[in-house]
């Protein structure tokens, strides 16, 4: 088993929370991992992307080679379309529709939409949508990581284990309410 | 033995935990802050003792480290590719001092440019100051070299520098990790004089740094770092240096690379294996994360030798950092395209945050300046850089830490008025200090702005060593209290704030204005930390 996976998002948008829940959960299934984040100054806002591999064999390259990603996990509708080179053939797209305006020149949404239904293996979800109608306003990553859950290869089990691992410490409230998103995303996406 | 999930910048934090440091210093800059963080937030090396709060700047940080080793005890100071500039001074030396406890210099470069002003490669100072350098290709090798290179400098009583890059230094993965080491009991140098560099002593200990030149390849030959790797089609050779392995075989899996591989991870560069490698091969690819230094070294100056490929022919872009298919095209290996990015899809740069204290000081000051002709702004390294960029476009210069006080003093000699320099206030202590000492010395006529955010706010939030202090430095080296003046950048203080600006603009001589207020990013951490404590 082999995933190669793009996280993509704006600055602040949580894409490293997937990121941590997909790679705890692979750890404890014994799996390898590579995980390539941006920091620095590309965080202020700007558009940011993390590259996640995790298999049984194995990684040599932290960074996906381009067209070779399985799919593209997006918390923002255009920031899915930015990777599509990093996208194979055969590849799907999971993404929030609910777009982050912080640019002036924000496309029509509608055309950002079109163009993510024209790849042909597409999950697009109002996550932000979702999540406020579960009460878990901050959890729309969670619903996406949810929507994309059978695509990632590891067991919904073990992802929801990855959800209690990173969000423990922060309480059984913000466990729950990530536990719902991922719920409803993967509900979603059935 | 435990397993952890690492980023490469982690790997080395906890490898120098185990492996018995007393102290790590640095100042942030991406992509080395996590090292110092990591070690900073370990309950672990709380319980030993070890210091590891933020320096000045990476000069300072440079020689107290140096000053750690001295005492016998083990150090590690940890940098950006061109925080290595700041701390030359020292650092160039202290391969002829030579350590007493061992002393690695972790610089990370950050290959194209993703939060930096330029790609220089620190192998090339390291090479300058004769220093052993060893390059890991992963996260695990990350965490023994850090073993190996305490045991390397304490060997040879040399300070050691691990190089690293952006992808290595973010990019999480599994390590396993060691038995732990003591710390060393502190003990001074045996020769009192060892880190006297006069000119008679230090004549004779950069004689023994030259004759240690040797025995560092015969490390470099023997460790088992530079692995020469053979392969039965001798058309062609491969070099590799640090990652550049792994974008190599990311390209060839489960064993099906047909051709000798030398994979270079620890310098001098191990001229037996180059050797064996040129000899056995007809055609040579050199495959470098950084300058082709390898590369010249193997052409010389003349490149009459072997075919050679790499990034002085355009086999390799000139610039920039790898990745797999720069490599597979290199290899003339077919690749994917992927789709197109479609047409409305937009960039979207860094900006400021919403609520940014620096929005409003740059705000004021374009409206204070509209009376005068555009260029008259000189900047400096931090968030506020970002107001370069459409809607501000207030500053008109970024090129080191601190440069803007001194730049707009230049100026200011040169006639420009009203010559201004707006400057953070941890980049203020890190290295403008000394500049403002310059202009008020001179009563040079400039506007100094230090925009107090009271953090290192690009590189994440960490402790600025201004905090509390930017009026008292600035009265000690002589600027008038009169124009010493605390402003609050805050929408309803605007028109305020403006006048204020214009009037000092006008002033003749140095005036220092204080917009201050807390950076929104630490603001919020800190008042969730004190919900999540209810």
């Amino acid at each position: 088993m082999k995933k190669d996976i793009i996280l993509a998002g704006v600055g602040g948008q949580g894409i490293l929370s997937i990121a941590a829940c997909i790679g705890l959960a692979a750890v404890s299934a014994g799996m390898n991992l590579k995980q390539a984040e941006v920091h620095g100054m590309s965080q202020r806002g700007g558009d940011v992307q993390s590259h996640l591999r995790i298999s049984d064999d194995e990684i040599h390259s932290d960074l996906i080679p381009q067209g070779k990603a399985d799919i593209i996990i997006s918390v923002e509708p255009m920031e899915s379309l930015r990777y599509l080179p990093m996208l194979s053939k055969d590849g799907w797209i999971i993404t929030n529709t609910a777009p982050f305006v912080n640019i002036p020149n924000y496309p029509p949404i509608e055309g950002i939409i079109e163009e993510i239904e024209k790849v042909p293996n597409h999950v697009a979800i109002d996550a932000d949508k979702i999540a406020k109608e579960i009460k878990a306003v901050k959890s729309a990553n969670m619903v996406i990581l949810g929507a994309a859950s059978k695509h990632i290869g590891i067991s919904y089990e073990q992802l929801q284990e990855g959800v209690r691992m990173l969000f423990g410490r922060k309480g059984e409230d913000v466990v729950n309410a990530n536990l719902r998103a991922l719920e409803e995303g993967r509900k979603f996406a059935i | 033995m435990q397993r952890l999930l690492l980023l490469g910048d982690e790997a080395i934090a906890q490898a120098a935990i185990d492996a018995g440091i007393s102290g790590i210093y640095a100042y942030p800059g991406t992509p080395s802050t996590e090292i110092t963080e990591y070690v900073q937030n370990s309950k672990e090396a709380k319980a030993k003792g070890i210091r590891s709060s933020w320096s000045t700047n990476e000069k300072t940080a440079m020689e107290a480290a140096l000053g750690m080793s001295y005492a016998g005890k083990r150090a590690m100071v940890c940098m950006k590719h061109v925080g290595l500039n700041v701390a030359a001074d020292p650092f160039v030396n202290s391969a002829i001092t030579g350590a007493n406890g061992g002393l690695i210099i972790v610089a990370a470069d950050d290959r194209f440019m993703h939060s930096s002003q330029n790609e220089q490669d620190s192998r090339a100072l390291a090479k300058f100051a004769l220093m052993p350098v060893l390059e890991p290709s992963n996260q695990q090798e990350a965490y023994d070299m850090v073993y190996y290179g305490f045991e390397l400098s304490e060997k040879y009583r040399i300070p050691v520098m691990l190089r690293i890059t952006t992808r290595l230094a973010h990019s999480r993965a599994g390590v396993t990790r060691r038995e732990q080491r003591n710390q060393n009991e502190m003990r001074l140098p045996t020769n009192l004089r060892q880190f006297v560099l006069l000119p008679s002593i230090a004549r004779k200990q950069y004689k023994s740094l030259l004759e240690n030149q040797t025995p560092f390849e015969t490390e470099s030959e023997n460790s088992g770092y530079n692995k020469y790797i053979d392969g039965k089609n001798k058309k062609l050779g491969i070099i590799t240096t640090g990652i550049a392995y792994n974008y190599l075989m990311e390209n060839y899996p489960n064993g099906t690379l047909e051709y000798p591989l030398l994979k270079i991870t620890q310098y001098p560069v191990p001229r037996k294996l180059v050797e064996k490698l040129y000899e056995e091969c007809e055609e040579i690819l050199v495959l470098e994360e950084g300058s082709p230094m390898v590369e010249e070294l193997l052409r010389g100056l003349l490149d009459k030798g072997k075919k050679v490929y790499g990034r002085l022919d355009g086999t390799v872009p000139r610039d920039g950092e790898l990745n797999p298919v720069i490599v597979a095209k290199a290899l003339g290996l077919k690749t994917e395209e992927g789709l197109k990015i479609p047409g409305n899809v937009v960039g979207r740069p860094p900006s400021l945050c919403a609520g940014c204290p620096h929005i409003d000081s740059v705000v004021a000051l374009n409206e204070a300046l509209s009376k005068y002709a555009k260029g008259n702004v000189f900047s400096d390294i931090g968030c506020y850089t970002l107001a370069a960029l459409p809607p501000y476009e207030s500053i008109n210069s970024c090129v080191d830490m601190g440069a803007s006080i001194t730049m707009a003093k230049g100026a200011a000699d040169a006639g420009l008025k009203p010559a201004v320099a707006v400057i953070g206030d941890s980049t203020f202590t890190h290295s403008g200090i000394t500049g403002l000492l310059d202009a008020v010395n001179d009563k040079s006529n400039i506007t100094v702005v230090i925009l107090d955010n009271a953090t290192t706010g690009m590189t994440g939030g960490q402790q600025s060593s201004a905090y509390g202090h930017i009026e008292e430095i600035c009265k000690g080296l002589g600027v008038e209290e009169e124009h010493i003046i605390v402003m609050n950048p805050v929408k309803s203080k605007s028109e305020e704030n403006m006048e204020i600006i214009k009037r000092e603009l006008e002033y003749d001589g140095v005036s220092v204005l204080i917009p201050r207020r807390e950076c929104i990013q630490t603001l919020s951490r800190k008042s969730k930390e004190k919900r999540a404590g209810k």
